[in-house]
């Protein structure tokens, strides 16, 4: 890849804001194994406009994220389209842990004894990354967990695959609108994990370009056709390429 | 779980008919039971709670789904709030699963869903903006779409495979069946009886349903 914009390691949970211009992606990178990145979208320009799980899940006649999904806001448009995937399933269903949680599975560490080895909540580490862009509690909806595979058998019950992201496992976003984008590599809050020992994760942003007429993500559906129709219409006019 | 509930309705403290289409939102107070029937069958009721004290904190379908471990909701199911607090428990339901991952339906979502064309139907979020906009009791807590979130289905069904499909089937409801619920703390309702006739959540003909309230056992 020769068009990489920038790089940064986040470490296991450790929480990450930041914005990806519509035309970027970015490459997430499990960089130990059993990564877990809890992650949710904003339209930068509007930030009521966010990533609704039940529109993306309904649109796409899928419970999980894999390569041809895109995530919807809740205003009909594409935020971002996963344009590359080495794992294959990625939760959409369980959430994040909170601090009771936490503390209930791991005990309770604090900065004076375990300096920055923080042991974060999911919810803590998204509301503080929230915060710093004027959002807070009634802005934190569900979530992607990407790398982690949650299942529902046939009376609804969940069941979480431990260690289903490998080390060097990839998942690729391209942005389909100017994002906000706010993450926490937290566990996930169904690891039966005992130890705190979540995986770092790499970011890798690059130029990805505007999503093309035969785009795999666009043509996945007929909803996904009209979810781009939509997203473009957002940016007509704006004098940016859009395919 | 299959679960009756033995309370009359002629005891009930509030008993209204929300028409076909409209939205409602109402106050039920810790302690009080909260009864949603579908009056002629396969209705999809969406909903949401709030903390009537303080709306920030409102009900969180993945909260509720990662504490119980289950998609659905029947009897014994809580609902919870984001801060992890029950804010509601089902203690009767003779349909026997809600859905907890179909949302609302959108005018703009509706564009994706079906066709560009769909937008100007009637739609559950259009619904919730105009309670928010009418209701004194969202008005004096500065309630908007900020407070909008991933809602109950009561009465629908959207079955999820194990292989991860997911697909809104015909309802399991009938007329008459309901679903029944004491509240934990102070909660603000606010509900869409959905207008959505582009797919079978409300066997292409939304219907009325009647909400009541009891008071708290003595």
């Amino acid at each position: 890849m020769n068009n990489i914009l920038w790089e940064e390691t986040v470490p296991g949970g450790n929480h990450w804001s930041g914005v990806l211009r519509r035309d970027t992606a970015l490459r997430l990178t499990d960089l130990e194994g059993g990564a877990n990145v809890a992650a949710l979208f904003y339209n930068r320009e509007e930030k009521l406009e966010r990533y609704n799980m039940p529109d993306t899940l309904k649109a796409q006649h899928t419970a999980f994220l894999t390569a041809g999904n895109v995530c919807y806001s809740d205003m009909g448009r594409v935020l971002c389209s996963i344009i590359g995937d080495s794992v294959g399933w990625h939760d959409t269903l369980s959430g994040v842990s909170d601090a009771a949680l936490v503390a209930e599975k791991y005990g309770t560490v604090n900065f004076q004894t375990h300096r920055n080895d923080m042991v974060r909540s999911g919810r803590d580490g998204l509301l503080i990354e929230l915060g710093k862009w004027g959002l807070g509690k009634r802005d934190l909806v569900a979530n992607v967990n990407f790398f982690s595979k949650v299942t529902a058998d046939a009376d609804g019950n969940l069941h979480f695959q431990p260690r289903h992201s490998k080390a060097g496992d990839t998942v690729e976003l391209r942005f389909d609108m100017d994002v906000l984008v706010v993450l926490s590599t937290a566990p996930h809050p169904l690891d039966p994990v005992s130890q705190y020992k979540p995986a770092a994760v790499k970011l890798t942003a690059w130029h990805a370009g505007t999503a093309a007429v035969d785009d795999v993500c666009r043509n996945a559906c007929p909803q996904n056709q009209r979810g781009f129709i939509n997203t473009e219409r957002f940016y007509a006019g704006s004098g940016r390429r859009s395919c | 779980m299959l679960t009756t509930s033995n309370l009359i309705p002629g005891n009930a403290v509030l008993d209204e008919i929300c028409a076909a289409g409209e939205p409602w939102m109402g106050m039920v107070k810790q302690g009080q039971i909260f009864r949603i029937l579908d009056l002629e069958g396969n209705q999809a009721v969406d909903t949401l709670f709030y903390n009537a004290a303080d709306p920030e904190e409102r009900y969180s379908a993945v909260d509720t789904i990662r504490r119980q471990g289950n998609l659905y909701l029947t009897t014994g199911s809580v609902l919870y709030s984001g801060e992890g607090r029950p804010m509601l428990k089902i203690i009767a339901d003779t349909c026997g699963r809600h859905d907890t991952l179909g949302g609302a339906c959108a005018a703009e979502s509706n564009t994706v869903r079906y066709a560009l064309e769909k937008r100007p139907m009637h739609s559950c979020r259009d619904n919730f903006m105009h309670a928010l906009a009418h209701c004194d009791c969202a008005r004096h807590r500065h309630m908007t779409k900020r407070d909008i979130t991933a809602n109950v289905n009561f009465f629908m069904n959207v079955p999820v495979t194990p292989e991860g499909g997911l697909t809104f089937a015909d309802g399991i409801s009938a007329p008459g069946k309901y679903v029944e619920m004491r509240a934990e703390m102070d909660v603000v309702v606010l509900i869409s009886n959905c207008p959505q006739l582009n797919n079978p959540c409300n066997a292409y003909n939304p219907t009325p349903i009647r909400l009541l309230v009891w008071d708290a056992h003595r």
